[in-house]
């Protein structure tokens, strides 16, 4: 298994490498540049500009430049944030992303395997109708919807919880729902179709026969099963969710990474983009690899070797 | 079989079961009575729809959500039907166990064989881990499992389909039942392991002294088990009386069409002046597990080795063997289906190793009807469109007209009303989806038709007419079959000439009467009683016991 995981994240150099090429090219493809303003610069700024970020040589050269640099470590200085290095930049706001995330994974997680199993259990029945209309329009409605009027209702109107910011328990309550809403929809209706599908397979058909009890048969032999489909979705889902929300970010003012995101691409800001790229692209690479071992833990059947 | 006293421990009176579809709803029991004495064998057999295995669903509270159910099932008086579940549990799992037809997924492929048996002796038994634990193992050497502690520890995947019906056994048995429902238990098996479980059965039965219910299509294992039988069609008990009454003197029509049932009849071999049609030496087939460059070395499979045939014009050639023994694989690498090694020569052009493209000219001649006719048939087409798909790329000059009386004429052949060629296969029954599978092959014109289980999903009755079809568009057309498929008595039926196959070789060949009738290898010899003589093999294997 170790060596499993081993071989598998060196297989993802490859892979990383790829990922960092195409995106470095297809950024310098983009018009414009860095220091492209409103107001153009002078000439001669603009060129001591360009020599200090070596933004004056050929492509491949910059290419090259970066990709030693980045084996160093260093993700380079922002051309935007002129004070700041691509490091201190995703070094503050990681930190807020996961944690955001990650709690918004968690309460997911929970409330939609709970919602999706008695949906399961009650199927066809208004228990079942109303998890799946809640699911509907949790996937449904976008969250800068969502995010604006949870604000208003809990943060303005009824004082309850803050509008915005980052800096207390409370405050993380309303970004935290934003987020997970739309994974407790996808998650609830996942858990619901394996869990029917489960709950009429043979092997729960024998636990009934032997007179198990209820939650037994449910919990024991249904749940682990109806979780397989789910553990393969939340790959790609946490790695999404953990590296932050744009949206989410920009409406309740979070410190995150998500807006950088964004705000690096727009603004020609390379490294920036580059190092959230990379960023994104490890998380999808590891949290790949967490599932696949996740699976070989809860399923005998799969094994690395 | 063992003296049985008169007292009834398991009663079932007028249950129906209906089952609400979209359709409509649909009575799969329609008012049966049944008891079970202490101790007795009873064979409730019946074909495919008619309703058997819905009575024990519905008796043990295991019906789809869909069913529902009335009348009256009593287990030593207390009743069963409408009973809390709690009560339920106490009876079900501890007094009367069941078995099922699919071991694989009978069993929790997530957890231990340990776990699996271990969990109703804890809840009905109210054992200790450690002492639950010791009662498995001990059920484990019960039902001859070999190596029973390392066992304990396998998953069910682990384990041969053999192996996890002797789990489901144990299981059965922890709580020493009254009552064991077995449902076809055996129908997934091999035949020699169907023996052997069937062996262990009566065994168990013997030393234990609980009944067993046995459901089955199977009237072999009837006569060869039972000491009772109930006879069902169509939701309701036909016949019921001592199974040597109803093998010698069945009363009703139904009973004695399914005794009639049975294939019968031989083929006399084709002389050596026919011609031959294919000729393969020393086919190989292996299949590589793939390594990867990440996931280690690979390994190799040999599915068919050095197995070779001669297939003479209007001569069908039997190939049996049990699950794994690659005569599937061997039919479809003589069509060039799958890549092999060897050497196949179709009417003096050899075709081996030909591509897609290369035997396109030749897949008309040489077609191929499969076992499963639900999965074989795509639903989004129709009957007509299905048979004539084949004409429109190897005669694509024919006319839309001409192409439609082609499909009248095939489906006519293989006794299906013509008019019904513009209805979806889901339209209709199994044994007419097979048909169709043949017409589609017919309608070619073929010379070879490699015919892989043609008949096994199939009840008896409905065999036998695919088998009195198939001979007779034989006879019509001077067709050559290579008849591929696990029932002895299917091939000991149609085909002239057998081959045994065992872990891809050869174990025997022959004319089907001396291979039959005079097996030589020890292999084929068990094979044959175990297909044929049941009953003496059990009977054997009871003598051996004592």
């Amino acid at each position: 298994m170790l060596g499993y995981a081993v071989r598998r994240l060196l297989g993802a150099i490859p892979t990383l490498f790829l990922i960092i090429t195409f995106a470095f090219f297809l950024m310098r493809v983009a018009p414009g540049g860095p220091f492209d303003r409103e107001r153009t610069l002078e000439a001669k700024v603009l060129e001591n500009l360009n020599r200090v970020f070596h933004l004056d040589k050929p492509v491949w050269e910059q290419y090259l430049y970066y990709l030693g640099n980045l084996a160093r470590g260093d993700l380079g200085p922002s051309f935007i944030y002129r004070d700041f290095s691509v490091q201190q930049l995703l070094g503050n706001g990681l930190p807020v992303s996961i944690q955001l995330g990650g709690m918004a994974l968690l309460v997911a997680l929970l409330i939609g395997s709970v919602l999706g199993t008695i949906a399961a259990l009650r199927q066809n029945s208004w228990v079942d109708y109303s998890v799946i209309a809640v699911a509907t329009f949790g996937i449904t409605v976008p969250n800068f919807v969502v995010a604006p009027l949870l604000s208003l209702v809990f943060g303005v109107w009824l004082s309850l919880l803050p509008a915005g910011g980052w800096n207390s328990p409370e405050s993380m309550v309303l970004p935290v729902i934003t987020l997970a809403l739309p994974q407790v929809a996808i998650i609830a209706r996942l858990i619901r179709g394996s869990m029917i599908e489960a709950l009429r397979s043979d092997h729960v058909r024998t636990a009934r026969a032997y007179g198990l009890p209820q939650r037994m048969i449910v919990i024991v032999h249904a749940l682990r099963a109806a979780c397989l489909p789910v553990i393969s979705y939340l790959g790609p889902a946490a790695a999404a969710l953990l590296t932050g929300s744009v949206v989410v970010e920009t409406i309740f003012g979070l410190p995150g990474i998500g807006r950088y995101f964004v705000q690096g691409a727009l603004n020609r800001d390379y490294t920036l983009v580059m190092g959230t790229v990379i960023i994104i692209a490890v998380f999808v690479v590891v949290f790949n690899l967490i599932v696949d071992l996740l699976y070989a833990a809860l399923d005998p059947r799969v094994r690395y070797d | 079989m063992m003296k049985q006293n008169e007292e009834r421990i398991f009663d079932i009176r007028d249950i129906r079961v209906t089952f609400d579809t979209p359709d409509g709803a649909v009575e799969a029991v329609r008012g049966v009575d049944m008891h079970v004495n202490a101790g007795e064998t009873v064979a409730v057999v019946g074909e495919s729809g008619s309703g058997k295995s819905q009575i024990m669903m519905a008796a043990m509270g295991l019906l789809a959500t869909n069913g529902s159910v009335s009348g009256s099932v009593t287990y030593r008086g207390q009743e069963l039907i409408g009973l809390p579940r709690a009560k339920l549990n106490r009876i079900r799992g501890a007094k009367v166990t069941m078995i099922f037809q699919e071991p694989m997924t009978s069993l929790d492929p997530l957890y231990t064989i340990e776990r699996q048996i271990c969990e109703p002796i804890r809840v009905h038994g109210g054992l200790s881990a450690s002492a639950a634990r010791k009662r498995a193992l001990e059920l484990l050497k019960l039902v001859h499992i070999p190596d029973p502690e390392r066992r304990l520890k396998s998953y069910p995947h682990e384990l041969s389909g053999g192996q996890r019906q002797r789990v489901m056994i144990a299981m059965a048995l922890a709580n020493d039942p009254d009552l064991l429902i077995a449902d076809e238990p055996t129908t997934a098996l091999d035949v020699t392991i169907q023996a052997e479980i069937l062996g262990l059965l009566a065994e168990l039965q013997k030393k234990l002294g609980m009944a067993i219910l046995f459901i089955t299509h199977d009237l072999g294992i009837v006569e060869a088990f039972a000491d009772r039988v109930y006879v069902m069609q169509k939701g309701l008990v036909v016949e019921t009386g001592a199974t040597e009454d109803i093998f010698q003197r069945p009363q009703k029509d139904y009973t004695k069409m399914l005794l009639a049932a049975e294939p019968e009849g031989h083929k006399p071999p084709v002389g050596n002046d026919q011609p031959v049609l294919l000729d393969a030496r020393d086919m190989c087939v292996t299949f590589t597990i793939k390594g990867g460059f990440l996931s280690g070395p690979g390994y190799e499979l040999k599915a068919v080795q050095n197995v070779g045939l001669t297939l003479r014009a209007g001569q069908t050639i039997g190939i049996v063997g049990e699950s794994g023994s690659g005569k599937s694989t061997l039919g479809r690498a003589l069509l060039q289906l799958l890549p092999s090694e060897g050497r196949v020569v179709y009417q003096g052009t050899p075709i081996q190793g030909f591509d897609r493209a290369a035997m396109r000219p030749y897949r008309r001649n040489l077609q191929m009807v499969f076992q499963d006719p639900y999965g074989s048939l795509s639903p989004r087409m129709t009957v007509g469109e299905i048979i004539t798909e084949g004409l429109l790329v190897h005669e694509p000059g024919l006319s839309a007209r001409e192409r439609d009386r082609r499909a009248i004429q095939a489906l006519e052949e293989v006794g299906l009303d013509p008019s019904m060629r513009n209805r979806f296969p889901h339209e209709f029954s199994g044994g007419q989806r097979q048909r169709i599978a043949i017409a589609r092959a017919v309608i070619l014109k073929p010379t070879v038709i490699v015919l892989d289980e043609p008949t096994s999903a199939l009840d008896r009755s409905v065999q036998k007419q695919i088998i009195t079809l198939l001979r007779r568009i034989q006879e019509s057309h001077n067709l050559s079959f290579i008849f591929i498929s696990h029932d002895l008595a299917v091939v000991k039926a149609l085909s002239d000439y057998a081959i045994v196959m065992r872990s891809g070789t050869v174990v025997e060949e022959g004319p089907t009467s001396e291979v039959f009738d005079n097996p030589q290898s020890d292999y084929t010899k068990d094979l044959m009683e175990a297909a044929f003589n049941l009953r003496e093999v059990l009977n054997r294997q009871a003598a051996a016991r004592v």
